[in-house]
């Protein structure tokens, strides 16, 4: 169908490709130059397709403005202006991110002020086809409506730090809660990602004391199937019930999930380290697993902290001999690739230059593993006896004492 | 002034006479034709003339084309009816042989001598043609509010045809071009289509009427009748009219056709039945012009033609801007005369064929070895745009002569006739070239390396002679220029503005959205122009045949021209030959042109890179598709080698299908 284009369609295309080529190579001058010959096309533009020419302008030309050094805020709005009355169809989109870039810009008031307006435009069937659209402006409107909330509390904080009292900043602030919490509460509630409106509508919530709420708005969040997996809703619960010193069953239960959805979460080692506690020997089991998961991931191949959780469990393993068969489960599924991806001699010689005490921790763990003959374990341990530690002089002693539990694990 | 219905002395009785290159050959007169049918009635024929002049001298001037009756064209081509108002002997030659100027003034047919003396009008005969006499009189409708005059579609071509002549004149084109050549190519054509000069005009049925496709049979709907209807009557029945009745009337036309076009005749232009009149478009007006070129045998090829129709020498896209103010375009007339794409090379030809053997052209003026679109000729433009040595000329010359391709039988255009393969002149030239390339250099991706290796290192050892001609070096030379230029003309499609500064809407109804869009659009060009930092469209570049220049004087070795082909020739029995043997051909059999229209098909891959840098440096030349010099280089390989070619074929080891 190339072939029998219009010819002033090919050349808008070259254009746009041009266009694009400058904009990946950051030229926003010529950039411009070729968008200037771009928008005739919006004379005849009858097109409904969602990316028509209006559509291209409208994004490219923000995207131009937004890097020409020399482009004011003045000529910006008025190319938005522009926008606006050029496609109905996406009035809405157009006014957000209008009001996205004046936050850019810390225009926070004109950003509200845009925000409102754009809340109370009435189309006819259009501001029903853009209900999603109006759904979001209230929704971030609500969040500038927070954003004072928790100025004017500030505020008043400062105030009452000093012993007076301001009736009407008060009010203010109630007005700006009941606001917010109207339009949060409603965008919340649609299935998606809300992040920082949830964080925002929690945060007023327990201001107010309102703690039942705050926990069944997280919980939602958290376990309302109809939002997509999102490994920061259980996170928020979680956070939420420690500040409230939930029981550590509930605890445990949340990060379980967490850590289904996202082993490598930092919050493994707090929660390895609560099941460490427990006394039941499932919640042991659970820990390990934890923890090696956990160290599957290259973000965690040097984190201290996490190599010394792993060593003091698999040591207490050793030295108990209860369980080396948890140990054995562990291991099989790694025994390959681990050896390679943790202890190679070249990471021994690394970790010891680089950091002592992880390497303390993972020769540990090596010896165990692997036996005392396997790289890591025996440069670190001959590199800590030749400078006289007495630390891993010890380490060697217990090897050489538990030398029998490599066996039984690879075995 | 154009359109000249009476040509000043020297014409001749003739009338619409053709160039002077066809002289003596007498069946190109345009009314010639169908003279004699009307002769008879000569007493109309004088009242006719009367009528006639009345209009032309105002009308040329302002639009309008007119649409004069075949009556009053004859009345000009006829002998001498004018003998019997102005008897008075010549100053000059003493006799009695006047004619008419289309000033109106009387002219000695014998010496040619204008006297002052005017005719005085005929009265009584004047409503014979009455839509002339509305003309005349300035009565042509005008609408109440600001739609415009009634104009038709035609009127709005030759407006187009009148710019693009002024335009090549102004390009150097000789001046008959425009005054004799294309106005009697496009009265010609008019009077073919019935659209002027004849008896009953074409389509001017109750279609107009009626504004719909469904009827074709102008006697169904009877009941209905038109201006144009009744004026067909009156013209050819001679019934009276009166002025009062034919201005009703048009406005009646105009009110029923007004919605779907800005002209009196834009619903007509698309009707099926007018199919095989040949339908006006924009790219016929180029086929006008090549047409009147080739008669000229002016030294612009098609291809430079479309060229200067890009660079925007001439006027075609929104040429309707220069429409003037009263000629109002919307609807259907946007569809006709507002144009989205270029030209394209063979639309254009192949309207042109079409438009000559429609027009019932004789036979053009011969193209001689001394014409620029003589091979020989457009082979050493070519060569020397390429930038290779002058020497090839001899080669090219060479298969010119072997093929006959260079004859004048072979080289002049004879429309309508079927049987010869119509030249396309500057596609030729350029295949021409293309073989001689292929003969001396093999271009096998192998053998033209070869060479050059051969050549660098003699130009090494030996600085003294001229240097032998390196393949290599040419090819980085001109690859580069060619990227350069190629990315320059990318870009310049990609800044090209199409749209103008006078808005156009479909209907009245659309307008004050139009105008809203048109100045956001301003408003917005402006906004990011100054961004931009030049806002500008590109200017346009001088006009010249030339697009590649090399010249001698740069001392960066870059030109060619002077180098030498000795190392790759070698004498024999007193003739310089290749020392190449082998050829490979670009196709063993050529496709029956007859079904897929193509002689040979380009297929990008299978060919060697050489062989397609080179097509592709031509088609940049000439800017059409490599495709269509690699039908023409198989076409000349054909006769080329066509006794080889079925006597002993092995004889060409690289054949390639």
């Amino acid at each position: 169908s190339h072939k029998h284009k219009l010819d002033f369609w090919k050349s808008k295309d070259m254009c746009l490709n041009y266009i694009q080529d400058a904009m990946l190579q950051k030229q926003w001058k010529r950039a411009a130059e070729f968008l200037t010959f771009y928008i005739e096309s919006l004379e005849k533009d009858f097109s409904t397709e969602y990316m028509g020419p209006s559509e291209m302008i409208w994004r490219i030309g923000t995207e131009i403005l937004c890097h020409c050094s020399h482009s004011n805020m003045k000529e910006f709005n008025s190319f938005i202006e522009q926008m606006k009355t050029l496609g109905v169809k996406r009035y809405l989109k157009v006014c957000l991110e209008h009001a996205f870039h004046l936050l850019c810009n810390g225009r926070t008031d004109e950003a509200y002020q845009s925000l409102s307006l754009a809340e109370s435009w009435r189309f006819g069937e259009q501001t029903t086809a853009q209900d999603k659209e109006l759904k979001l402006i209230q929704a971030y409107r609500g969040l500038l409506d927070y954003y004072n909330w928790s100025k004017q509390k500030q505020v008043l904080l400062e105030y009452d730090k000093n012993g007076f009292e301001d009736l009407s900043v008060e009010q203010e602030m109630h007005n700006s809660f009941r606001k917010a919490a109207v339009s949060l509460k409603e965008i919340i509630q649609i299935p998606g990602v809300w992040d920082f409106f949830v964080q925002c509508y929690v945060d007023m919530l327990e201001f107010y004391g309102d703690h039942e709420e705050a926990r069944q708005v997280l919980s939602e969040y958290a376990y309302n199937s109809k939002f997509p997996a999102n490994p920061n809703a259980h996170v928020y619960l979680y956070q939420f019930l420690k500040r409230h010193g939930e029981p550590k069953k509930s605890l445990i239960s949340v990060l379980k999930i967490l850590h289904d959805i996202v082993p490598c979460h930092e919050l493994m080692i707090d929660f390895h380290a609560m099941l460490q506690k427990s006394k039941k020997r499932k919640k042991r089991r659970l820990g390990l697993e934890v923890i090696f998961a956990a160290l599957d991931y290259a973000g965690w191949k040097e984190n201290v902290k996490a190599w010394s959780c792993l060593a003091g469990q698999v040591k207490q393993i050793t030295i108990s001999e209860k369980h080396l068969e948890w140990l054995k489960q562990e291991w099989n599924s790694r025994k390959d690739w681990w050896p390679a991806f943790h202890f190679s001699r070249y990471l021994a010689k690394r970790n010891w230059q680089e950091n002592e005490s992880l390497a303390y921790e993972k020769a540990l763990v090596a010896g165990i593993l692997l036996g005392k003959d396997c790289k890591y374990f025996k440069y670190v341990s001959h590199q800590g006896c030749k400078d006289q530690k007495k630390k891993f002089r010890t380490l060697k002693k217990f090897m050489n004492k538990h030398s029998s539990v490599y066996l039984r694990i690879s075995g | 002034m154009w359109w000249v219905l009476l040509p000043p002395p020297g014409a001749g009785v003739r009338g619409a006479n053709l160039p002077t290159a066809a002289s003596g050959s007498e069946a190109v007169a345009v009314s010639c034709s169908s003279s004699s049918r009307l002769r008879t009635d000569g007493e109309t024929c004088a009242a006719l003339h009367g009528a006639n002049f009345i209009l032309l001298a105002p009308f040329w001037a302002t639009l309008l084309v007119v649409i004069p009756s075949p009556a009053q064209l004859l009345a000009e081509s006829l002998n001498n009816p004018h003998k019997e108002d102005y008897h008075e002997r010549c100053v000059q030659c003493s006799e009695v042989n006047w004619g008419l100027t289309d000033g109106g003034r009387f002219y000695c047919r014998t010496c040619h001598n204008v006297t002052e003396r005017t005719r005085e009008v005929v009265n009584s005969a004047l409503t014979l043609n009455t839509r002339i006499q509305t003309i005349s009189k300035g009565l042509r409708k005008q609408e109440k509010n600001d739609e415009g005059l009634e104009w038709y579609v035609c009127e709005g071509f030759q407006f187009v045809l009148r710019k693009q002549a002024e335009a090549l004149e102004a390009l150097g084109v000789c001046p008959q071009m425009k005054d004799e050549i294309l106005c009697n190519f496009w009265r010609r054509y008019l009077q073919k289509s019935q659209q002027a000069y004849c008896n009953r005009p074409a389509g001017e049925s109750i279609k107009v009427l009626s504004g719909c496709e469904s009827s074709t049979d102008m006697d169904s709907e009877p009941e209905r009748p038109s201006l144009l209807h009744l004026l067909s009557l009156s013209e050819s029945d001679g019934d009276p009219l009166t002025d009062c009745s034919l201005g009703s009337s048009t406005g009646k036309v105009s009110e029923s056709t007004s919605v779907c076009s800005g002209s009196v005749d834009g619903s007509l232009h698309f009707m099926k039945n007018q199919k095989d009149k040949l339908r006006m478009s924009m790219p016929m007006t180029l086929s006008f012009c090549y047409m009147a070129l080739l008669w000229l045998r002016e030294s612009m090829t098609l291809s430079d033609l479309l060229r200067f129709v890009v660079e925007g020498h001439i006027p075609y896209l929104n040429v309707f801007q220069c429409f003037p103010e009263k000629m109002k375009l919307y609807g259907l007339d946007l569809k006709i005369f507002c144009v989205e794409s270029w030209p394209v090379y063979e639309e254009v030809y192949n309207k042109m064929l079409h438009l000559a053997a429609f027009l019932e052209l004789p036979r053009f003026p011969d193209i001689t070895d001394s014409c620029f679109l003589h091979p020989d000729m457009l082979c050493m433009k070519y060569l020397m745009e390429a930038n290779l040595p002058d020497e090839l000329h001899n080669w090219t010359c060479r298969v010119v002569k072997k093929i006959h391709i260079g004859e004048v039988d072979f080289l002049t255009f004879v429309p309508g006739n079927k049987s010869t393969r119509k030249v396309k002149y500057d596609v030729l030239a350029a295949a021409v070239i293309v073989v001689v390339l292929k003969l001396l250099f093999l271009l096998d991706d192998n053998y033209e390396w070869l060479l050059s290796d051969f050549a660098e290192e003699r130009n090494k050892n030996n600085k003294e002679d001229g240097p032998y001609f390196e393949f290599k070096k040419w090819y980085k030379v001109l690859k580069k220029s060619l990227d350069v230029e190629q990315k320059k003309m990318d870009e310049e499609k990609a800044k090209c503005l199409w749209r103008c500064e006078k808005p156009l809407f479909y209907s009245a109804k659309k307008k004050s959205k139009v105008l809203k869009r048109r100045q956001i659009v301003v408003n917005l060009q402006h906004q990011f122009g100054k961004l931009s930092g030049s806002w500008q469209p590109a200017e346009k570049p001088n006009p010249s045949s030339f697009q590649l220049n090399w010249s001698e004087d740069n001392t960066d070795g870059s030109c060619f021209h002077g180098h030498s082909l000795k190392g790759i020739l070698q004498e024999k029995c007193g003739l310089l030959t290749v020392m190449n043997p082998d050829y490979w051909l670009c196709t063993v059999k050529l496709c029956a042109e007859k079904f897929c229209g193509h002689l040979a098909h380009y297929r990008d891959l299978d060919f060697p890179a050489s062989y397609h840098f080179v097509l592709r440096l031509f088609s940049f030349l000439l800017r059409i598709q490599p495709s269509y010099i690699h039908e023409e280089v198989c076409a000349i390989e054909h006769k080329l080698f066509n006794k080889k070619l079925y006597k002993k074929p092995k004889y060409k080891p690289g054949q390639r299908k």
